[in-house]
């Protein structure tokens, strides 16, 4: 009994298979239902806006205000605007999951094979949320520099530009490999403790992953805002 | 039991990328737009709203302080200018009666002086007169005296 709840699945997914494509259900299971929540959170915390902030409108204005803080400072005055929603969106889809994957008790929903938990621990999320990151960076770059952008990359000196050509492949190996790493360790030390020692010993380790899972969210949103801010920079 | 095949079999595995990868991305683009409707735009509208009304209410508080920082300074050199006159007309008044005083008193003084002259020199020519008046009835006391004893005889 104890053992089979406790049993560590690594690497196991609840396929989908649509025609010729195959999709890792537990992910999507869980980012539904995380998103759903959230989106009626933000719902309910916007349906009456009022100029004097009560409750959850007064919560989500902090979120706000703390998510154009943080674009501000990495993309700078000129153009973090545009770049706020989709910083927003992934400190937010990455803070939910992560946070989601650990407080949430999944495990009380049985699976055919594999099973929920953060959508995060899946390569394929961290992957595309990285791929996403690159490709903003090179359109920011684009659109607020056009061909300019690629100075960029001679920037103090050409002897820069094998360096800069590397940078563009190990910033979405790093951000992926970081998210994905750090959200499936915590995830299975604390899955070994509980198969280990399934009393108060987990607990600490618990919120030490609750620790880690906020600070993950909010490097990949910081590093996603310093890249699209370091391509819209102007050199002089 | 704790089960670890990170990469050994086709199905499954840490490492296994599929059409999770563009579908997850295609899902978060989506969310993006979603969250730019219902969350971002709503919220930084009220915020910058806000930010605005507060920053114009400041502005105009700042612009009434200076206002009212003129019109004290304003009140005060008024304040000073009545003080000063009003110390002005007191020092002219004092120095005004002042001067009334010694001229009253230099007249008083005058006047006693003159008549006290008057007064001597009256009473010295009564004097005189008395005194000549008496060595004169003294004479002529003396005559008929003289004239008394000559006939007598």
């Amino acid at each position: 009994m104890l053992t089979n709840f406790a049993a560590l699945e690594v690497g196991q997914h609840l396929y989908w298979q649509i025609g010729n494509i195959r999709l890792h259900g537990q992910v999507f299971l869980t980012s539904w239902i995380l998103l759903g929540a959230l989106l009626v959170f933000i719902s309910l915390g916007t349906k009456k806006m009022e100029n004097d902030p009560k409750g959850l409108q007064n919560l989500l204005e902090f979120l706000w205000d703390y998510i154009r803080d943080l674009a501000r400072t990495q993309i700078g005055e000129k153009v973090y605007r545009d770049w706020m929603p989709f910083i927003g969106t992934l400190f937010l889809f990455i803070f939910i999951s992560n946070w989601g994957g650990a407080l949430i008790p999944w495990k009380l929903i049985k699976l055919p094979s594999g099973e929920l938990g953060a959508p995060t621990a899946d390569l394929n999320t961290t992957i595309a949320l990285a791929l996403l990151v690159s490709l903003s960076y090179f359109y920011a770059g684009l659109s607020n520099k056009g061909w300019r952008y690629f100075e960029y990359y001679v920037h103090p000196t050409p002897i820069m530009l094998p360096f800069k050509i590397l940078e563009d492949f190990t910033k979405p190996l790093s951000l992926s490999f970081r998210l994905f790493g750090n959200i499936l360790a915590d995830e299975l030390v604390v899955a070994v403790l509980v198969f280990l020692v399934p009393l108060v010993l987990p607990i600490p380790v618990m919120f030490l992953g609750l620790f880690t899972s906020a600070i993950q969210a909010l490097i990949f949103a910081t590093l996603a805002a310093y890249y699209i801010g370091e391509a819209v920079e102007e050199h002089h | 039991m704790l089960a670890f095949n990170f990469f050994g079999t086709t199905e499954g595995g840490l490492f296994d990328i599929n059409a999770t990868l563009p579908l997850m991305a295609i899902q978060v683009v989506a969310l993006t737009y979603i969250l730019n409707s219902i969350f971002f735009k709503p919220i930084g509208n009220v915020v910058e709203k806000r930010e605005k009304y507060v920053s114009n209410n400041i502005i105009e508080a700042k612009k009434k302080l200076s206002e009212v920082e003129k019109l004290e300074a304003d009140l005060l050199s008024q304040l000073q200018s009545a003080r000063s006159e009003a110390q002005r007309i007191v020092s002219e008044a004092e120095n005004e009666s002042d001067k009334l005083y010694k001229e009253a008193l230099e007249l008083a003084n005058n006047e006693a002086n003159t008549s006290k002259e008057k007064a001597r020199l009256e009473i010295e020519s009564q004097t005189s007169a008395a005194r000549d008046k008496l060595s004169k009835q003294a004479d002529d006391l003396s005559k008929l005296i003289v004239n008394r004893l000559i006939l007598e005889k």
